[in-house]
């Protein structure tokens, strides 16, 4: 009993860290499987209208987004309070729609081609005027599968 | 003379997998994209006359949005839940000449984009609850259980045939 001795310990061990990365890398691969890579941010603010019927857009066929609305909120002194449509990653009128819709098709495969996607993400509040004159131009450049983005009704 | 060799210092492996972490969050996106699917008509050759099917004045369906968002149906004013079961009435009924039948949507420019996915899932949502029913019925599967040999069979009995339409401007072309 004389060999055990008090004075050793007095504070409470530090935790251990050993398995911090562990976690972060859990997180990690749930974002990578979870998302998928951004092609690019709208510069226009869409609220989404709502649909009970919805399908999920498959991101594995090529896909090229065309957002309409009013833009956001850095861009609006320059741009003012118009609907705006954007192409992509860049503002675009009307007009170059066709153009651009047909140099992306040229670009791709047969295949790829044929199930290339145009995924419309409209403000609600849009006028059919524009999206219909979208959609015509679309027919010009002979994309023809559309897919009208929208949030489900709760 | 020093026989153990120290460890490598794994303290740092937290840190570099902070900064994938960051990078995995700053460039992608969960992405809400789910929607409704559609196939728009081809361009008629400049050489073909636009063809204009003939067909029974009966067997199309006139749906109209005005300005104002408010809907009818061969000119009769209809809410939204009875436009479906109206559509499905209609579809069923010529469920034995599926070529047959047509779906006008007509739309005025300052319909807001709102009013028309509303119809659009409206319709869509007819659809699909007739091409369910057909497959439980032979069967006994819901539509999205079965292969796409079955689904392309259900779709031949209810081919989804919408036609749209928007007023033109004036001096417009279309």
């Amino acid at each position: 009993m004389g060999r055990f001795n008090k004075t050793g310990k007095r504070g409470v061990p530090a935790l251990n860290t050993a398995s911090l990365p562990d976690l972060i890398f859990t997180l990690l691969f749930f974002f990578m499987i979870v998302t998928n890579m951004r092609d690019s941010e709208p510069k226009v603010d869409i609220t989404l209208p709502e649909a009970t019927q919805l399908e999920k857009l498959e991101r594995k066929t090529p896909v090229t987004f065309i957002y309409v609305g009013k833009p956001s909120e850095t861009f609006r002194d320059e741009l003012g309070d118009e609907t705006r449509i954007q192409l992509n990653d860049a503002y675009a009128d009307l007009a170059d729609i066709p153009g651009y819709m047909t140099a992306e098709r040229e670009a791709m495969s047969d295949e790829n081609r044929q199930q290339a996607v145009v995924s419309l993400k409209v403000d609600q509040d849009t006028p059919m005027g524009i999206v219909a004159d979208i959609k015509e131009a679309l027919r010009q450049a002979d994309a023809l599968n559309v897919h009208y983005v929208a949030q489900k009704r709760k | 003379m020093r026989r153990n060799v120290p460890e490598i210092n794994s303290s740092s492996t937290a840190d570099i997998a902070f900064l994938l972490l960051t990078f995995f969050l700053i460039t992608t996106s969960m992405g809400s994209d789910y929607g409704l699917a559609r196939r728009l008509p081809e361009l008629p050759a400049p050489d073909q006359p636009t063809e204009t099917a003939k067909l029974k004045e009966r067997n199309v369906l006139r749906l109209a949005l005005d300005e104002t968002d408010r809907l009818t149906c061969n000119d009769e004013p209809i809410s939204l839940e009875e436009l479906r079961s109206r559509a499905k009435t209609f579809i069923d009924e010529r469920e034995d000449a599926p070529d047959e039948h047509l779906i006008l949507l007509h739309c005025h420019r300052e319909t807001s984009y709102k009013a028309y996915i509303a119809v659009q899932n409206e319709l869509a949502a007819a659809y699909n609850e007739l091409r369910d029913r057909l497959a439980r019925a032979r069967w006994k599967k819901s539509y999205a259980a079965l292969d796409a040999e079955q689904q392309a069979a259900v779709r031949e009995v209810y081919p989804q045939r919408i036609s749209e339409s928007t007023t033109p401007t004036e001096g417009g072309e279309w």
